[in-house]
């Protein structure tokens, strides 16, 4: 039985050949696992700043949030613009749009792949920190992992279903890319990433709240931290977010590929 | 010496005859520099409030700091990224014989093939920041300092330039490390701040391994007149170590570069 065009032999063999594939440029991941120390340089500015105070993330609280951070971002990285226009351009989308499976799919499980992958190096770049912050050193209940865990899988789908809108104007315009910066740039200040969004002055995080960037990397890292924090708000908002995109990307994404034969694909 | 210069107006040339075709891709890169300076400054500004400072900085003169490092920001978006970020290309695809092949420098080929002109308007924005910070923290700009802050950030942008370059040398083994030089940029991104406003080892750390400091704080500290001169030494040998090893490190990888024939 097909749920979604998937079953079960289908996403074993998916996620299979996926992790072996990026199991071979495992260099290249551990690169990229270290270039997300971002949250690691803002970590030592904040905690040295006068400007603490106003964060609200008191002791140790500073130090869990951003490692917190680091690892949420770890795990919904997205880039599936960038393989998607390739695809594009190169023509090898074609024999994936004939085949009995949404293409999407076959990104979603190279992301899953590459997060597997990933897992050692950013376990070491999280132990590496507890030797040089030990009294930072705490573990999760349970309950508190599994949440962070869903929060952060969730932020995953957001993030991967607004990368496949833009990947879906690919069909209209060759440079994604280029529209994918413009949302790159807001998340990066507000996602929570370069500072908790309890540093922005009131009247911006309340605009900020209304849109999808605050439960990207905020939201799932004080899960994580063990922050008190609003959860069935946040959960909620992660749900109407994937639940306003999902069905935008499926419309865009048809209509793309109506046009895309009519080029004579 | 004729002959490079020549060949560098013919590159730059059709670089920005290429680019030009894209109009709208152009206002989306503006969109993006002012987005994103737009962000460094209100980031920026929440480490300052009544009596705040940053590591001893205050707002005006951190605007200095943030008009330098958007500065050497543009540089990396109009030079560096093109240029180098192609590097694994040649080498995947095997172009890179080519490139060996030609009458002409070869690590003057790689680092000066195109340029994407997008990256100066933030260039030229940072250099308007930075005039603006200085300014309202009182800076006369007499000749001396003037030179000197243009010969310092001139050794930041030859460090810059070693750093990336060390790098991205590295993709001639590791042929799909797409961006190695994407650590690097993360890792520079620490340059947004005053060097006084990271713990002392990491202070120490963003002055000799990693030379950010030389990028944006010290020439900061030059256009307010409290650089010293030892300082300014450093810089200054710091940037012919990092260039010579640059240098004989892709006349090194060169030698183990087995090509797509071989």
């Amino acid at each position: 039985m097909r749920v979604f065009g998937l079953n079960r032999r289908i996403v074993r063999a998916l996620l299979g050949s996926q992790y072996a594939h990026m199991l071979e440029y495992r260099a290249e991941i551990a690169l990229w696992a270290l270039s997300g120390v971002l949250p690691f340089i803002m970590l030592s500015l904040w905690s040295g700043s006068d400007a603490r105070s106003q964060l609200g993330l008191d002791g140790v609280a500073l130090d869990r949030y951003f490692l917190s951070a680091f690892l949420v971002r770890q795990f919904s990285v997205v880039w599936m613009v960038y393989a998607f226009e390739e695809d594009a351009l190169l023509g090898r989308l074609s024999p994936y749009l004939l085949q009995p499976l949404h293409p999407l799919w076959r990104y979603v499980a190279s992301h899953l792949g590459e997060q597997l992958t990933r897992l050692p190096f950013a376990a070491g770049i999280a132990g590496v920190f507890f030797l040089i912050q030990p009294q930072a050193f705490w573990i999760p209940s349970l309950a508190g992992f599994l949440l962070a865990w869903l929060a952060t899988w969730m932020a995953f789908a957001i993030t991967f279903l607004l990368q496949s809108l833009i990947a879906s104007l690919c069909f209209w315009s060759e440079k994604a890319t280029a529209l994918e910066r413009l949302l790159f740039l807001p998340f990066l200040f507000f996602s929570g990433l370069l500072a908790p969004l309890t540093a922005f002055p009131p009247a911006v995080q309340e605009w900020v709240r209304w849109t999808p960037f605050p439960y990207l990397i905020d939201f799932p890292a004080r899960v994580l931290s063990g922050d008190p924090v609003n959860l069935a708000a946040g959960f909620a908002a992660q749900l109407a977010w994937v639940a306003l995109l999902l069905p935008l990307v499926l419309v865009l994404w048809r209509a793309g590929v109506r046009r895309y034969s009519a080029m004579g694909a | 010496m004729g002959r490079y210069w020549r060949t560098l107006r013919r590159f730059w040339g059709t670089a920005l005859a290429t680019q030009l075709e894209y109009q709208l891709n152009v206002l989306v890169e503006l969109l993006a520099v002012a987005l994103s300076l737009g962000g460094s400054l209100l980031l920026l500004s929440l480490f300052f409030g009544p009596g705040r400072e940053l590591g001893g900085w205050n707002w005006n003169q951190a605007l200095i700091v943030q008009g330098f490092y958007t500065v050497f920001d543009g540089m990396t978006t109009a030079w560096l990224r093109p240029n180098l970020g192609a590097i694994v290309t040649y080498v995947r695809e095997g172009t890179l014989d080519f490139v060996l092949l030609k009458p002409i420098d070869s690590q003057f080929w790689v680092s000066l093939r195109t340029f994407a002109p997008a990256g100066l308007s933030e260039v030229v924005l940072g250099l308007g920041l930075a005039g603006w910070g200085a300014h309202q923290s009182g800076v006369v700009l007499t000749p001396v300092v003037l030179v000197t802050v243009l010969l310092m950030l001139m050794v930041a942008a030859l460090i810059l330039y070693s750093l990336w370059f060390l790098i991205a040398a590295t993709s001639i083994w590791f042929v799909k490390t797409w961006n190695a030089t994407e650590v690097l940029r993360a890792l520079l991104a620490s340059g947004r701040y005053p060097l006084e406003a990271y713990p002392a080892p990491l202070r120490l750390l963003f002055t000799l391994v990693l030379p950010v400091a030389f990028l944006t704080t010290v020439p900061a500290e030059v256009l307010l007149g409290r650089a010293s001169l030892p300082l300014l030494a450093l810089g200054f040998v710091l940037a012919g170590v990092f260039f010579a090893a640059a240098r004989g490190f892709w006349l090194f990888a060169l030698r183990h570069y087995t090509s797509a024939s071989s």
